[in-house]
C-alpha cells in the first residue's frame, strides 16, 4: 500500500516539474530592465521617494487647537 | 504477488530519476538566462539621497506582541492583532482605537481588512479565520456577529481578502492555502505543494491576474494560479523559513523575507532570483517585508528590533530605522504610499511617512552604537506558537536552521 502512494506521490512530483520545465522565460537583461522602467516611471508619483510637503501630509505633528 | 512489487519498485525509480533529470533541466534552462545582474542594468540609475523617516505616531494599546497589521484601503485605518488575543481598529490620523474585541484564542497571527472597509478578518491558534463586520453602532457587539470562515489542521499564519468581501484566500501551518467563500464558509480551492508550515501570502496585483505567491517553512516560495490550485512556478534559493512574501508594485516580481537573514527579489518572466538584499552586518531574519509605490524602495523589519530600507534596483541598502524596542513583527506600506506601519512585539505599532526635506536629521548612528541585541541574545521563542514549547528557542539568523523545525514534526522534540 505504501508503494502505491510513494509512485502517486512522485507521479505528482514528475508532474509538476514538467510543467515548470514547460515555462517560456525571459533573459534577466530584458526583466531587469523592465523592473529598472517601471521603477523610474513611477519615481515621481512614490511620496516614500520624493517626500511630502507638511501642508498636505496627513501625519503631520499634530497642533492643539486653543480657544482665544 | 512479487511481480507487482517489482513493477513498483521500477516505476518508482523510473519516476525519481525522471524528477532528477528535470531537476537538472530547469536548473539549466534558469542559468541560460542570467546574462547579467539587477543591479548591473541599475548602475547608471541615480542614487538616492538620504533618507530621514520619523515617526509620526505611535498606536499604544495592545498588551501584548502586536503579531499582523493591516490597512483599510481609505488610507487611514488600521487593524492590528496580537498574541494575547486583541484586534484593534485604529484611525491612524488621531490614534484613536475605533474598534476592539477579543479572540477566544491567543496568538492571532493574522488579521486582514476587507476592501470595502467594513469588515476584518482574524485568525490564528483557534486554526480558523473569522470575519467580523465594523459596525458603528455602540449598542451592538462586535463579536456577537462573527463569522467563522475558514478551517485549517493547524494554525492560521496569514489571510487576505481577494478583490471583494466576498473571498478570503488563507495560508496556515498545515502546509495548505485555501480559498473560502465569505459567506458560505464553503472551501472555493485548496493549494497543497509545500513541505511544511506556510507562514506568508500575498495577492498578486489585480492587473496580473489571478495569482498569488505563498512562502513556507520548506524555504520554498511559491506562486499558484486561483483558479486551478495548481502551483505554476517555485523558487527555493533561501535557506530557511521564508517570513514575508510581496509583490512588486508591476506584478512581474516579488520579494520575500526570510530567518537567513536575507531578502530577495524573483522575478516572474526571467523565473528565477534575481537580487539578493543582504549585509553581513545582518544576522537576525527578517520578518515582513514591503515596497513602496513605485517599487523602488524595499522596507524590511528584522528580529533585531530594526527597519532596513533597500534600494530594490541597486541592491544596496538606504537607511536604516531604530525605533522599536523589541523585533518587527509586521510592516505594511499604506494604499497610497504616504506613510508604512510597522508592528512589534514590543506592543506598539509605528507610522512613518517620508519626512519634510526641511527637517533636522536625525543623528546619524552606526549600527553598532546603537542599543538592540548583542550577542548572545535570550530570545526566547521563535516567532511561531507551536515553536514557543518545543524547540530550544533561540533563533539568530542562519546559525538557526540547524534548529529542529516544530512545524510537522512537534512530537518529535519534547
Amino acid at each position: 500500500m505504501s508503494g502505491s502512494s510513494s509512485v502517486a506521490a512522485m507521479k505528482k512530483v514528475v508532474q509538476q516539474l514538467r510543467l515548470e520545465a514547460g515555462l517560456n522565460r525571459m533573459k534577466v537583461s530584458q526583466a531587469a530592465a523592465e523592473l529598472k522602467q517601471f521603477c523610474l516611471q513611477n519615481a515621481q508619483h512614490d511620496p516614500l521617494l520624493t517626500g511630502v510637503s507638511s501642508s498636505t501630509n496627513p501625519f503631520r505633528p499634530q497642533k492643539v487647537c486653543s480657544f482665544l | 504477488m512479487a511481480t507487482d512489487g517489482l513493477h513498483e519498485n521500477e516505476t518508482l525509480a523510473s519516476l525519481k530519476s525522471e524528477a532528477e533529470s528535470l531537476k537538472g533541466k530547469l536548473e539549466e534552462e534558469r542559468a541560460k538566462l542570467h546574462d547579467v545582474e539587477l543591479h548591473q542594468v541599475a548602475e547608471r540609475v541615480e542614487a538616492l539621497g538620504q533618507f530621514v523617516m520619523k515617526t509620526r505616531r505611535t498606536l499604544k494599546g495592545h498588551g501584548n506582541k502586536v503579531l499582523c497589521m493591516d490597512w483599510c484601503k481609505d488610507k487611514r485605518r488600521i487593524v492590528s492583532s496580537s498574541q494575547d488575543g486583541k484586534v484593534i481598529v485604529w484611525d491612524s490620523f488621531t490614534t484613536n482605537k475605533e474598534h476592539a474585541v477579543t479572540m477566544p484564542c491567543t496568538w492571532v497571527m493574522a488579521c486582514a481588512y476587507a476592501p470595502s472597509g467594513c469588515a476584518i478578518a482574524c485568525g490564528g491558534l483557534d486554526n480558523k479565520c473569522s470575519v467580523y463586520p465594523l459596525t458603528f453602532d455602540k449598542n451592538e457587539n462586535m463579536a456577537a456577529k462573527k463569522k467563522s470562515v475558514a478551517m485549517h489542521t493547524n494554525y492560521l499564519s496569514a489571510c487576505s481578502f481577494t478583490n471583494s468581501d466576498m473571498q478570503i484566500l488563507t495560508a496556515s501551518g498545515d502546509g495548505t492555502c485555501a480559498l473560502w467563500d465569505v459567506e458560505s464558509g464553503q472551501l472555493l480551492q485548496s493549494f497543497h505543494g509545500h513541505g511544511a508550515d506556510v507562514l506568508c501570502l500575498d495577492l498578486a496585483p489585480s492587473e496580473t491576474g489571478n495569482t498569488f505567491v505563498s512562502g513556507g517553512c520548506d524555504k520554498k516560495a511559491m506562486v499558484w494560479d486561483m483558479r486551478s490550485g495548481q502551483c505554476v512556478q517555485a523558487f527555493e534559493t533561501h535557506e530557511s523559513d521564508i517570513n514575508s512574501v510581496r509583490y512588486y508594485p508591476s506584478g512581474d516580481a516579488f520579494a520575500s523575507g526570510s530567518d537567513d537573514a536575507t531578502c530577495r527579489l524573483y522575478d516572474l518572466r526571467a523565473d528565477r532570483e534575481v537580487a539578493i538584499y543582504s549585509k553581513e552586518s545582518i544576522i537576525f531574519g527578517a520578518s515582513s517585508v514591503d515596497f513602496s509605490l513605485s517599487g523602488r524602495l524595499l522596507f524590511a523589519g528584522y528580529n533585531d528590533y530594526t527597519i532596513n530600507v533597500w534600494d530594490v534596483l541597486k541592491g544596496s541598502r538606504v537607511s536604516i530605522l531604530f525605533g522599536h524596542e523589541n523585533r518587527v513583527s509586521t510592516l505594511r506600506v499604506s494604499p497610497d504610499g504616504t506613510a508604512f506601519c510597522s508592528g512589534s512585539w514590543d506592543h506598539t505599532l509605528r507610522a512613518q511617512p517620508q519626512a519634510l526635506l526641511l527637517e533636522v536629521a536625525l543623528p546619524g548612528l552606526e549600527p553598532s552604537d546603537r542599543p538592540g541585541p548583542s550577542a548572545p541574545v535570550n530570545l526566547r521563542g521563535c516567532a511561531r506558537p507551536t515553536c514557543k514549547t518545543t524547540c530550544s528557542g533561540i533563533k539568530m539568523g542562519p546559525v538557526s536552521q540547524k534548529l529542529p523545525k516544530p512545524a510537522f514534526q512537534s512530537t518529535l522534540f519534547k
